[in-house]
C-alpha cells in the first residue's frame, strides 16, 4: 500500500491527538508501518494544533508537507482552512463547523475571517462539513469531537472498521469508553449522510 | 517480541528498562518530559523529577557511582544547565554505565532558542550518539549504556522534537534485570583535584581516540546501497526526509555522530560523485568532514541553519529547484497560545498591563503575558532568570537617577529550578523589587509534573512538601505577603503598597492549575439588555469571551463551552451584566 497521509488541525485542548493515536493504532493492527507526529508544550495553550498520521508499507518521514495530504480532518473552521495548501487535488476534508474564535477575536482586535466554509467548499473535491460539537455535546460530552469526526471520517479511511473499533478499545480510557462509541457511532451516521 | 508505536520518549523509556536501568531522574521540558513520565510508572526502578537539570545529572551521577545503570533526562537548554557536572563527569568517566538524553527543538515548538545540543559532545570529550526513529530509539539507549561501561564515559543520547514526539513502530523485548556493580571507590579516579584530574585528562584524549576507532565499525552507523551520482551523509531525523526525498540515492547513516568514523567517511566520500551533508541547525558534521580534507558539495551552502527540515524541503534545497506549492488561503488570522480559561495568571496579567509596570518574566505558561492583550512581559531569558534580571534592572536603573520598581514574574517549579538563588542574590545585594510567585501547584506549561512543592513525588506518593513563603522568609525577604490572583482589585491595592515600600517584595499566589486539577466553576452569562459593549472585559484577554458590533455600541457574548467561570472579566465589567448561571 502507497503511503496515506492524514492531517488532523485544531485548537489545542480539543483532544486532536488522540484522534491520530486512534488511526495510527488501527493502522498497525492492519500490519502497516506507520508514523505519527504530534506538538506539546506551548502549542497546546489553545494555540494551532496539528497532527499527522502516514501508514502503509514503508514510512520513512513522520510528517506530512504541502501538497502530500490525503485527508485533512478538521476540529475548528479556521483549523481547517489553514492547512489546505497541504491537501492534495484529490483529497477529503471532514471538518467541524463550530468555530472558536482566537485571542485576538475575543479581545476585538482581529475578525474571525468571513466566507470560511464557502472558502473552502471551492477548493476541496470532497468535503464534509457538519455541526461536530453538537454531536458530540449530544453523545454525552463535548471533548469526544474526536471520535464523532473519526467516526465521519471511516468511510474515506483505507482502514477496516474492525481494527479501528479494536482501536478504540485499546486507545480510549475505560472510564470513558462508552461515552466515546456512542460518539463514533454519530460520527459515523453523519458520515453515512 | 511485541510491536508497539511508540514515541521517541516512550521508546527511550523502554530501552532504559531493557538494558536493566535502575535510576532515573530527570527535570521536565519540551521535548524531553515523557521519558521520565514514562518510568515514573514503572515498579522497581527509581524515577525522579529532580530540582534542575544540574541536579538530575549529578543523582545520575551518583546513581552510576552506586553501581546502578542510570540516566538524566532534560531538553537541550537544561544541558546548559547540567554543563557544569558534564564537563567533570567526563573526566571521572563512569561506574555502572551513564546516559544523558538531551532533546534538541530545531523549529522552536515550545523554546527559547535553537541550540544544538551536539556541540556538547565535543566541548566534553563524551560521545554523542542519535537515533532516527523510535525502534533506533530503543536500541541506541541499550548501546549507549554498553558504550558507557566499556569506554568509561559518559554518553549523550540526542534526539529532536520530531524523534521525541513522532510514535513509529517498536518491538519491544523483555526488561533486563542485571545485579549492580556495588559502590566503586577510587582517588584517582573520582576525585577530580588537579594531580588527579591531569591524569584523567590524558584518559579523556585517549578514550576519545578508541572510541573514534570503534565508531568505524559500529553497528549505529550504516550505508544504505544506492546511486552514488549524489551521497547523502546524514544522521537522525535528517536521515528519514533523505530516504523519503532520494529514495534511490546512497547514504551513510551516521549513529555515531561524535566522534566521527573517519575512515568510513572517507571510504564513502570516495565512491560518490557528489557529497551532500545533511543536519538540522549547525554544520556539526559538515565542518568535522571538511576538516577531514573531504570536499562536501552540497551542505549548509544550500540547506538553512535555522529551523527544522522536512522531505519537501531537503528534496528542493538538494535538487536545487523549488516545487510547485499551492496558495494558502488568504486573510487567515493567526491563533497564537492563550491562558487557558479559568487560568490565575489571567487576573495578575490584568493588573500588571493596567499598572503598565517592567515586567521581568520567566519560562512557563506566564510567558504568554507577553501576547495582547496583556504585552505586560518584557524580557523572558531562561529559567529563574526573571528575579536576577530584574534586581539587574532595579540598580541599572538606580544608578541613571530613576527608582523604579520593577517586577519579577516566575512560577512556583521555575522559582524551584534556579530562582531561589535569584532572590537570595536579590535580598543579599539590596534590592528593590516586587517578586511574584505564581505557585498553581504543578509544573504547567510541559503538562502538570509533580516537583519539590507539590507533596507529592513522580511516582505520586506522598512527598514533603516545600513551603515557599517559608522558605522567602528564611532567605531573608521581609516583605512576603499571599495573594489571590484572581481577586483583581485586591490585587492592584497591594501592588500598589509593595512597589511604594524600598527593598524586595514577594507576593504568592497559590491558585491550582486549571488544567492540571480540572477546575471548573459554572459558566457566566452576559445578561444582553444590561451589556453596553463597553469591552472593558475584553482586557481579560479570555478565549471564552467574544464581541459583536450591532448598533450603536454592540455586546458581549460567554462561550459557556469554554467558559470557566473564574470571574475575572466580571471585575472589569462596570454595569454588572455577567450572571452566574
Amino acid at each position: 500500500m502507497n503511503v496515506y497521509n492524514i492531517l488532523i488541525s485544531g485548537v489545542g485542548g480539543q483532544g486532536v491527538l488522540l484522534t491520530s493515536k486512534v488511526i495510527a493504532e488501527a493502522a498497525l493492527l492492519q500490519g502497516l508501518d506507520v508514523k505519527q507526529s504530534e506538538v506539546h508544550g506551548m502549542a497546546q495553550r489553545g494555540g494551532s494544533v496539528l497532527s499527522q498520521v502516514r501508514f502503509g508499507d514503508k514510512v520513512f518521514s513522520p510528517i506530512v508537507t504541502e501538497g502530500e495530504a490525503d485527508m485533512l480532518i478538521g476540529f475548528e473552521p479556521l483549523e481547517t482552512a489553514r492547512y489546505l495548501h497541504f491537501l492534495k487535488d484529490d483529497c477529503v476534508v471532514i471538518y467541524n463547523t463550530r468555530p472558536i474564535g482566537t485571542i485576538g477575536v475575543s479581545i476585538a482586535a482581529e475578525k474571525y475571517p468571513e466566507g470560511i466554509n464557502d472558502a473552502i467548499k471551492a477548493r476541496v473535491k470532497t468535503v464534509m462539513p457538519f455541526d461536530g460539537t453538537q454531536l458530540a455535546v449530544t453523545a454525552g460530552d463535548k471533548r469526544t469531537l474526536n471520535l464523532v469526526l473519526l467516526g465521519a471520517a471511516l468511510k474515506f479511511l483505507p482502514l477496516k472498521e474492525s481494527f479501528i473499533l479494536d482501536a478504540i478499545k485499546n486507545t480510549v480510557p475505560k472510564k470513558v469508553l462508552e461515552i466515546n462509541q456512542k460518539a463514533f457511532a454519530a460520527g459515523r451516521a453523519q458520515g453515512n449522510k | 517480541m511485541k510491536k508497539a508505536i511508540l514515541s521517541g520518549n516512550e521508546a527511550i523509556a523502554r530501552g532504559f528498562l531493557e538494558a536493566g536501568g535502575k535510576l532515573a531522574a530527570a527535570y521536565p521540558g519540551t521535548p524531553s518530559t515523557e521519558v521520565l513520565e514514562t518510568l515514573s510508572r514503572v515498579e522497581g526502578i527509581h524515577a525522579e523529577w529532580s530540582v534542575n537539570e544540574k541536579v538530575a545529572l549529578e543523582v545520575a551521577i551518583g546513581g552510576s557511582l552506586s553501581g546502578v545503570r542510570s540516566l538524566a533526562c532534560m531538553k537541550h537548554v537544561g544541558v546548559n544547565v547540567a554543563a557544569d557536572p558534564l564537563m567533570t563527569a567526563a573526566y571521572t568517566g563512569v561506574n555502572a554505565g551513564l546516559v544523558l538524553m538531551a532533546a534538541d527543538d530545531p523549529g522552536l515548538f515550545s523554546s527559547q532558542n535553537e541550540q544544538d545540543t551536539r556541540h556538547y559532545a565535543r566541548l566534553g570529550k563524551v560521545p554523542c550518539i542519535e537515533p532516527s526513529d523510535s525502534a533506533e530509539a530503543l536500541q541506541f539507549v541499550k548501546a549507549a549504556f554498553e558504550m558507557s561501561e566499556t569506554f568509561d564515559t559518559p554518553v549523550i543520547l540526542r534526539t529532536t522534537t520530531r524523534i521525541s514526539h513522532c510514535k513509529s513502530v517498536v518491538e519491544t523485548g523483555p526488561a533486563e534485570a542485571p545485579s549492580g556493580r556495588g559502590l566503586a571507590k577510587d582517588f584517582a579516579k573520582y576525585v577530580m583535584l588537579p594531580n588527579n584530574a591531569k591524569k584523567r585528562h590524558a584518559f579523556v584524549e585517549d578514550r576519545l581516540l578508541r572510541l573514534k576507532e570503534w565508531a568505524e565499525t559500529s553497528a549505529l552507523n550504516q550505508i544504505i546501497d544506492g546511486d552514488r551520482e549524489t551521497g547523502f551523509i546524514t544522521s537522525g531525523i535528517s536521515f528519514q526526509y533523505v530516504r523519503e526525498a532520494f529514495p534511490k540515492a546512497a547514504v551513510l547513516k551516521l549513529g555515531t555522530t561524535f566522534p566521527l568514523p573517519e575512515k568510513l567517511i572517507r571510504t564513502f566520500a570516495a565512491t560518490v560523485k557528489r557529497l551532500a551533508v545533511v543536519e538540522e541547525l549547525d554544520p556539526f558534521l559538515e565542518e568535522q568532514i571538511k576538516a577531514m580534507g573531504v570536499t562536501v558539495h552540497l551542505g549548509k551552502n544550500v540547506l538553512p541553519l535555522c529551523g527544522e527540515f522536512s522531505q519537501r524541503l531537503v528534496r528542493e534545497k538538494i535538487a536545487g529547484s523549488a516545487l510547485p506549492l499551492k496558495e494558502p488561503i488568504a486573510g487567515l488570522i493567526m491563533r497564537p497560545p492563550t491562558f487557558c480559561p479559568g487560568c490565575s495568571h489571567r487576573g495578575l496579567y490584568t493588573v500588571l498591563a493596567k499598572l503598565k509596570l517592567y515586567v521581568s518574566g520567566d519560562i512557563g505558561c506566564y510567558t504568554l503575558g507577553a501576547l495582547p492583550p496583556f504585552s505586560a512581559l518584557h524580557t523572558c531569558i531562561c529559567m529563574g532568570a526573571s528575579i536576577s534580571a530584574a534586581h539587574g534592572v532595579a540598580k541599572g536603573l538606580a544608578l541613571q537617577g530613576t527608582r523604579q520598581k520593577p517586577v519579577a514574574v516566575i512560577g512556583d517549579s521555575t522559582f524551584l529550578h534556579s530562582g531561589i538563588t535569584g532572590l537570595i542574590n536579590m535580598v543579599y545585594n539590596g534590592g528593590d523589587a516586587v517578586v511574584i510567585i505564581m505557585n498553581n501547584d504543578t509544573t504547567g506549561m510541559t503538562g502538570g509534573q509533580e516537583h519539590a512543592g507539590t507533596g507529592r513525588s513522580a511516582k505520586g506518593a506522598e512527598a514533603p512538601r516545600l513551603d515557599i513563603a517559608k522558605l522567602c522568609q528564611a532567605i531573608g525577604a521581609k516583605r512576603v505577603r499571599e495573594i489571590d490572583a484572581y481577586k483583581i482589585k485586591d490585587l492592584e491595592k497591594i501592588m500598589k503598597e509593595e512597589l511604594a515600600e524600598k527593598g524586595p517584595s514577594v507576593l504568592i499566589s497559590n491558585q491550582p492549575c486549571v488544567l492540571r486539577y480540572r477546575v471548573s466553576k459554572k459558566a457566566l452569562v452576559v445578561e444582553r439588555e444590561t451589556c453596553k459593549g463597553c469591552k472593558l472585559c475584553l482586557k481579560a484577554g479570555c478565549i471564552a469571551l467574544s464581541y459583536t458590533p450591532e448598533g450603536k455600541t454592540g455586546y458581549v457574548e460567554i462561550d459557556p463551552l469554554l467558559c470557566n467561570g473564574c470571574g475575572v472579566c466580571d471585575q472589569l465589567c462596570t454595569t454588572g451584566c455577567m450572571k452566574t448561571t
